[in-house]
């Protein structure tokens, strides 16, 4: 009534080596971790290879030249916290990876606002908008560094052409000056990132939205926080994390533009372990150390922004 | 060309068994439906066969060759997906000819396939287009076609129809019949539309939760359903099911739910021997229950019930009765004038019932 | 009326902003372009307004050209740059298309770690990093931004590759499979051309990236001939505090022009990366 009685396969010979191995490097997890392999041997070489290194080296005294160092256990670390820059280059680093982060938040979120309205030329300003986030930043932190330029400012010169100051400013030549002045060439530089990040996200906030929402009576602010801000909250938390650690982390701005001064009272810690480890003296050591402190920060912030990214995707 | 064989073929994904101890044999040149409720299994077996998922356990043969271990392109087989995986970036010409050239196909050879096969399915005006710029309906050839020229040993399709609107599917589905028919190409075809299976297979493998039910003729799985699965899955609008209890007295077996007594056909009767005095589970086709507006007095093969609702279909009318446990539906003439509340006598084929094992749910007649 | 106000209104909240957004986001590159044009005598004449140019020099361009060693850097950071694409892409393909396709026991953890490298920073690792150079002995070549800059390049790559490879249906691959490909044939013959949109955004990326960059480039090159265009142009330019604006400047212009070409070229693919990358994770 049912099925037909079949013919079954003798219980043939066991399948030759040959072919067994290539059954197994063809099953998928086998060519996963082949495919994998040449990138991963790259990152465990030139990434955690040194993160290991680096953590070994700033417990020794090692310096530039000498193949190896004393281990001081962690003389470098208490070393540190009891220097005066050290510690102004915490506070310097906590001012210039929070302070301009909002700034740039705002600025870029009003110009992916500006830039999701229709008008002429839209595209090519978006395009010419980012250059500031795409050109090297080592060279256009030099034009910074002259529209900084004690007498040949630009800057300086307007405000005394129109009679507001007097003689020019030194926009690098004190501690808050320079600070101050370091944060907006930083915005200058990040807000596109944040604008375009933005504006993609303004873009898949669906159309028929807006149109109920404005059918409702809601005026633009209204709408903005009832429909726009819930689509692309996800984008401006996960930019805007992105954005702290890179500005946390940053070097050739503040390389280019005050190389930590004047009198060391505007590093920041990537500046701050070059000059002690490499630049200065080459106290390789003491530069490790500076820049594991910066660890703890940038894991704390990486594990926040990967939870967000994580509760994103489902 | 060849015969296919599964030999107790299992596979299993982490915690699912999608394919459990799969024993099946398709015979040269046949045209088989797998067919079963979707998350049956009935993909994943074909994709066994494909050589796209490794088996937990058992073999497959397609000709006289042990395929299991053999990766896809080496098993000589085409397949049609659902979706028709027709690749964007190539026209139709090109895709059709992509396993041609892999194989190292003649250029004139392959070009004399490609037009042969275009021909065949009326889309020699495509091959230069590419995907996106055809219909549904045209894509659904294309993949065909793509098939065809391979000249396989085997064509697996699954659920090839699915994608195409109701009046396309029914017509593609008989010039996909004919193809088959002319080509004489071994077929494995999954669908989970059960009218399709019964249009299209020689045979017919029902499947459920990954085990194969029964794997016989269409007119066989229809009149002599194998167990409780096929039958229910089986036809449309699906077989009346209820409980009933054996009792046997003056010679005879009848059949008892409430008011209702049927007679059982003395040739039936042996088989219910060991259940007299228990329950057991009728099963009838709607169309073996006949609705008569007349008074007759209730005969062996006779039951009166009232009518619930009217479904006039146009070329049928189905009636719903209220019947001793719950609503029967049958199949009544295309104009019958009757309203709800009416006591409608009803007279059932008697020799066309089924019933079913309780426990095993195994047919017993 | 109605109309004239939606103007007033359009010039006020939208042309307006947008004309402040532009002068403050380009107004150091026409500072950049303007200096490395204009003549020393105008240069250092603060009685002139300094924003327009009255003549224009091509003088600081060819001081450059031969009084540096600006040729010689800019050869120095295509050669890494090519070098360090090439190899982060092929080792990003790869992983990508692994991440994205194949199913296999730890396949989400390996994505986290690669997730979690993209965002460590070179400032954590530069010290170290450049005692491994030397021990590798590459200090001072080619090699040593060539092998060190994929540490950024391939997470980034990789988790951008990883999306693209899984919007492209896997039907594809198994039915050109069964058609008679093996894996690496379907790999290469179907899913790499629909993929292209994906490498090529993955591409320009690593290309922006390895032009740019600075800090690795400025310990494991900074000394003799191996100088790049930003750490040559900032460290060797400026000598001790006598700034050489025109050439300063010319140097800034000529070493963007590169990277400004090629994103002018492909703005979308290089909009799309960055928010594929930034934005998704
Ligand atoms: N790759 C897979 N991983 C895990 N489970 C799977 C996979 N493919 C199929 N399954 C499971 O196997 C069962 C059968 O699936 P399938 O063969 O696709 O059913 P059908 O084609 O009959 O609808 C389902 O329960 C499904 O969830
Ligand atoms: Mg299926």
């Amino acid at each position: 009534m049912t099925t037909t009685p079949v013919r079954t396969i003798a219980p043939g010979m066991p399948l030759p080596l040959r072919q067994r191995i290539r059954l197994w490097i063809e099953s998928e997890p086998v060519l996963a971790y082949l495919f994998m392999s040449p990138g991963w041997l790259i990152l465990l070489l030139f990434m955690s290879y040194p993160f290991f290194l680096g953590i070994w080296i700033s417990l020794t005294d090692r310096t530039v030249g000498l193949p190896t160092g004393e281990f001081v256990g962690l003389r470098n670390y208490r070393d540190l916290l009891r220097d005066g820059v050290f510690r102004l280059t915490v506070l310097n680093t906590f001012i210039y990876g929070f302070v301009t982060v909002p700034f740039k938040l705002l600025l870029g979120l009003l110009l992916a606002l500006l830039l999701n309205q229709a008008f002429r030329l839209r595209n090519v300003l978006r395009a010419a908008l980012l250059l500031p986030w795409i050109v090297p930043t080592a060279l256009s932190s030099l034009a910074w560094l002259m529209l900084y330029d004690p007498v040949l400012s630009p800057f300086s010169w307007l405000l005394k052409d129109w009679g507001v100051v007097e003689g020019s400013i030194a926009f690098l030549g004190s501690r808050v000056n320079a600070i101050v002045s370091l944060c907006v060439a930083n915005i200058w530089r990040g807000t596109p990132f944040f604008a375009v990040a933005i504006l993609a996200g303004l873009q898949a906030v669906p159309h028929e939205l807006h149109e109920a929402a404005a059918i409702e009576g809601a005026n633009a602010i209204q709408r903005f926080f009832a429909v726009t801000l819930p689509v692309i909250r996800g984008i401006v938390v996960i930019t805007t994390l992105f954005s702290i650690i890179w500005t946390f982390a940053d070097f050739q701005l503040v390389y280019v533009l005050t190389k930590g001064g004047p009198a060391n009272s505007t590093h920041i810690f990537g500046t701050f372990a070059w000059q002690e480890g490499i630049g200065g003296a080459g106290k390789l050591g003491m530069g490790a150390a500076v820049s594991l402190y910066m660890f703890p920060i940038l894991a704390a912030l990486s594990a926040i922004l990967l939870r967000y990214v994580r509760s994103q995707e489902t | 060309m060849a015969e296919v064989i599964y030999d107790h073929v299992t596979k299993r994904f982490d915690s699912v068994v999608a394919v459990n101890d799969l024993t099946l044999e398709v015979k040269d040149g046949e045209f088989l439906v797998l067919v079963g409720p979707s998350g049956c299994g009935k993909t994943t077996a074909l994709r066994c066969l494909a050589g796209l998922e490794e088996v937990t356990s058992g073999d497959i043969l397609i000709g006289d060759r042990v395929v299991t271990h053999i990766p896809p392109k080496d098993r000589d087989i085409a397949m049609v997906f659902q979706n028709y995986a027709l690749y964007p970036h190539m026209t139709v010409y090109d895709n059709m000819a992509f396993g041609l050239k892999l194989r190292k196909v003649p250029k004139q050879e392959i070009d004399r396939r490609v037009k042969e096969a275009a021909e065949i399915l009326g889309i020699q005006e495509l091959l230069n287009r590419k995907p996106r710029q055809l219909s549904g309906g045209q894509r659904q050839r294309v993949a065909l076609g793509r098939a065809i020229v391979r000249e396989p040993q085997v064509f697996l399709m699954d659920e090839p129809l699915s994608n195409l609107d109701a009046k396309l599917r029914v017509q593609t589905r008989g010039e996909l019949i004919k193809l088959q028919r002319r080509l004489g190409v071994t077929t494995i075809y999954v669908t989970h539309d059960q009218v399709e299976a019964m249009t299209m297979g020689h045979r017919i493998a029902v499947m459920n939760q990954g085990v194969l039910q029964q794997l016989d003729t269409p007119e066989n799985l229809y009149d002599r359903p194998a167990n409780l699965f096929v039958a229910t899955f089986i036809g449309s609008p699906a077989m009346n099911i209820f409980p009933v209890k054996v009792v046997s007295g003056d010679g005879a077996y009848r059949l008892i739910a409430g008011e209702v007594t049927l007679e059982v056909p003395p040739s039936h009767r042996s088989r219910l021997a060991d259940y007299v005095g228990r329950e057991v589970l009728l099963g009838i086709r709607p169309e073996d229950l006949e609705v008569a507006v007349s008074n007759e007095a209730q005969r062996g093969d006779t039951v009166r019930l009232p009518v619930e609702l009217i479904e006039p279909l146009g070329a049928e009318t189905l009636v719903h009765l209220r019947g001793p446990a719950g609503t029967l539906i049958a199949q009544g003439e295309p104009r019958i004038r009757l309203n709800p509340g009416d006591v409608v006598t009803v007279r059932v084929r008697t020799e066309h019932l089924h019933t079913f094992d309780p426990q095993t749910e195994a047919a017993i007649f | 009326m109605v109309g004239s106000n939606r103007l007033s209104s359009r010039i006020l909240f939208l042309y307006v902003p947008l004309a402040l957004f532009t002068i403050f986001l380009l107004f150091p590159f026409y500072w950049m372009l303007i200096i490395s044009l204009k003549p020393n005598s105008l240069l250092l004449n603060t009685k002139v307004n300094p924003l327009y140019l009255t003549e224009f020099t091509l003088r600081h361009y060819r001081y450059l050209f031969e009084n540096t060693e600006f040729p010689r850097w800019a050869w120095n950071t295509a050669v890494v740059t090519f070098g360090a694409t090439l190899l982060s892409l092929t080792c990003s393909i790869l992983m990508g298309y692994a991440l994205g396709r194949f199913r296999f026991r730890g396949g989400n953890l390996v994505g986290t770690a690669v997730f979690l490298a993209y965002l460590i920073p070179p400032t954590l690792l530069f010290i170290p990093l450049s005692q491994v150079v030397v021990r590798f002995g590459i200090y001072n070549q080619y090699w040593a931004l060539i092998l060190t800059y994929p540490t950024f390049l391939i997470p980034f790559a990789s988790w951008l590759l990883m999306g693209y490879f899984r919007t492209i249906p896997r039907e594809l691959e198994e039915c050109a499979m069964i058609d008679g490909a093996s894996r690496l044939q379907a790999m290469w013959r179907i899913v790499m051309p629909l993929a292209l949109p994906g490498v090529l955004s993955a591409a320009i990326f690593s290309f922006t990236l390895s032009w740019n960059e600075f800090l690795y480039a400025l310990v494991f090159m900074g000394s003799g001939q191996m100088k790049t265009i930003p750490v040559g142009t900032v460290n060797d330019l400026i000598r001790a505090d006598v700034f050489q604006w025109g050439p300063l400047m010319a140097a800034a212009v000529l070493g963007s022009v590169p990277v400004a070409i090629v994103y002018m070229f492909f703005v979308d693919h290089y909009v799309s990366g960055m928010t594929a990358g930034a934005v998704k994770g």
